[in-house]
């Protein structure tokens, strides 16, 4: 099965990454041998078997609703140059 | 003094044959001086490495000391260290420092290591031979053509050349052990739950787990028993309490029943590769245990599993790297749609973008039960066929990758030709099982390992199994020529 150039722009719309016109072509021919390979999964006898999403048998640990952590914006926004005020700054999203 | 292990720093430092700040400062001209070949550090942190050496000298005067006091150690630039760049390989990090610590690298500094930096890695931990790094391929002490594995190369590159007795590192499909195997080291993944994930970068959230890159199994006891343990800011974390690992070390092997997978010992299998894996099965029966061949039909499709599940969980976990908050963030944005894509289309390499792609893909609508659901299907088989054979072995052995190092640059035209080295160690992560991979002998003059596994929190056992072997042998304590006498 070989995807096709309109189905690859698809999944990389999907997870906002661009791909430029140069690097298409090999992504679709690496992604189409992916799934390929992938694909003898569709062979395995998987009847009544529960799928598995977790390594451990265990349950999820719950905890008071209590503040824990102080707030360290100032700290937090070291890593970006787009902040102003105290706030994120994006470009314009509502006109 | 570099090539002494952390068992032997720590009793030196001891007995005051050396200070903690002298075999720093020795190992950071060594790292000055060799590390320009290997490329294994990212960062090299030497003014704090002095300061902290510092301070775990004054504590080992006062009488204050801990084993691990004032021994060096490298972090894998994958966990956040507070005030120090954390890139995870990766241009999208490059210019992120973390405002705290990962639980392990906390723990191991509470304990008095003093870090000297942060080592190479593949870009998010995804590959199998350092390759994709956005600091350019570590180099395999062992023969700089060679690749020293991955994600973890930097790691084991830096602890092989002795240029660190230890490097922490994660396995997510055998990223420690693989290239533990192909630098001739120790590598030890623990059981999944044993080791915080916290402030350690998210691949695959069911998968990854954190360990450590030795020259010894003694060592890896020590070091693990630091950082193992409940942590209430990692929700999948254990509350299974922490054995001493140390102390069941030099336990007998008299009786030890030893499964070897014929799935394991396959035509895929580089045959010098097997002899040495053969050679190491009959040091552990002169060891008093037993050989028995073990048959685990469903692990002919770990890879193929792995394949699903790791790039879907990962496809996830980086959504996170949008421009925003941190990370990389495109020049000029058109708008916030543009600016998303081309941050992430910029920031991010080829490797860690085709597995994003193959995860959305795999989770998109219309396929999601053909691939992702089956997977996990897959997975509770493989799984169930670890159960199975741990009900009649104490431990499974095998080689940890199909043949030694590989060139650089000879598996990087086709992924799926690069999927295929972790073979044998992907089923471990898929159960969520420890294992653990210790040099077993040479091919062509490069180091090749054993795989050891055990069942669920074995650690103990899979210690004590790979400690009795190197007290019988000696493929532990060679060095990788004489550049790094």
């Amino acid at each position: 099965m070989s995807l096709t150039k309109r189905e690859v722009e698809n999944v990389a719309h999907l997870a906002r990454l661009e791909i430029t016109e140069g690097e298409i072509e090999r992504v679709v021919e690496n992604l189409s041998s992916i799934i390929n390979f992938v694909d003898q999964l569709r062979g395995a006898d998987t009847g009544d078997v529960l799928p598995m999403a977790h390594p451990l048998d265990m349950s999820q640990r719950l905890r008071t609703d209590e503040v824990s952590e102080s707030n360290q914006r100032k700290r937090y926004q070291v890593n970006t140059s787009a902040v102003e005020a105290g706030l994120y700054l994006v470009p314009k999203v509502i006109e | 003094m570099h090539k002494k292990t952390v068992a032997e720093i720590s009793r030196s430092l001891k007995a005051r044959e050396f200070s903690s700040v002298e075999i720093t400062r020795h190992l950071l001209t060594r790292i000055d001086s060799l590390d320009k070949n290997l490329n294994s550090f990212i960062t090299v942190t030497a003014d704090l490495a002095l300061k902290a050496a510092a301070a775990a000298d004054k504590r080992i005067a006062s009488g204050d000391a801990g084993p691990l006091t004032g021994v060096p150690i490298a972090h894998k630039d994958i966990f956040c260290t507070d005030g120090v760049r954390t890139s995870c390989g990766s241009r999208m990090l490059d210019n992120f420092v973390s405002p705290y610590d990962a639980t392990v690298v906390a723990r191991l500094k509470d304990a008095g290591m003093v870090m000297l930096g942060k080592t190479n890695m593949d870009e998010f931990a995804m590959g199998s031979s350092n390759e994709t790094s956005f600091y350019g391929p570590v180099h395999n002490p062992w023969n700089l053509k060679t690749v020293p594995g991955g994600s973890s190369g930097g790691s084991a590159a830096a602890v092989a050349a002795r240029l660190a007795p230890v490097a922490t590192g994660t396995d997510t499909g055998g990223s420690i052990r693989q290239p533990a195997a192909l630098a001739g080291i120790t590598g030890v993944k623990p059981t999944y739950g044993r080791v915080s994930r916290y402030g350690m970068i998210a691949f695959a959230s069911s998968l990854d787990q954190a360990g450590t890159l030795t020259q010894t199994a003694e060592d890896a006891a020590l070091v693990l028993e630091a950082m193992s343990g409940f942590d209430k800011h990692d929700s999948t974390s254990s509350p299974a309490a922490v054995p001493g690992y140390h102390g069941s070390l030099n336990e007998s092997l008299e009786g030890l029943r030893v499964g070897v997978p014929q799935e394991f010992m396959d035509e895929g299998l580089d045959p010098q590769n097997r002899a040495a894996v053969e050679a190491a099965l009959e040091v552990y029966r002169s060891l008093g245990a037993t050989i028995h061949s073990v048959s685990m039909p469903s692990l002919a499709l770990s890879v193929p599993t792995y394949y699903v599940v790791a790039p879907a969980e990962a496809s996830s976990n980086l959504s996170r790297f949008d421009g925003v908050r941190f990370g990389y963030r495109c020049e000029n944005p058109l708008d916030l749609v543009d600016m998303y894509k081309r941050s992430r289309g910029e920031g991010f390499g080829e490797e860690v973008k085709r597995r994003i792609m193959t995860g959305t893909y795999v989770l998109s609508a219309g396929y999601y039960d053909a691939y992702y659901l089956q997977a996990q299907k897959v997975r509770q088989l493989i799984a169930e066929d670890f159960t199975r054979v741990f009900k009649e072995v104490d431990v499974l052995m095998g080689p940890t990758t199909p043949e030694p190092a590989f060139e650089l640059g000879s598996k990087t035209a086709d992924p799926i030709t690069m999927y295929l080295n972790d073979i044998y160690t992907i089923g471990v992560n898929l159960a969520g099982l420890p294992g653990v991979s210790i040099p077993c002998g040479f091919v062509n003059d490069l180091p090749v390992g054993l795989q050891l596994i055990g069942s669920h929190f074995s650690e103990a056992k899979l210690l004590n199994v790979a400690h009795r072997y190197q007290q019988e042998t000696d493929w532990h304590q060679r060095l990788p020529g004489s550049d790094y006498e």
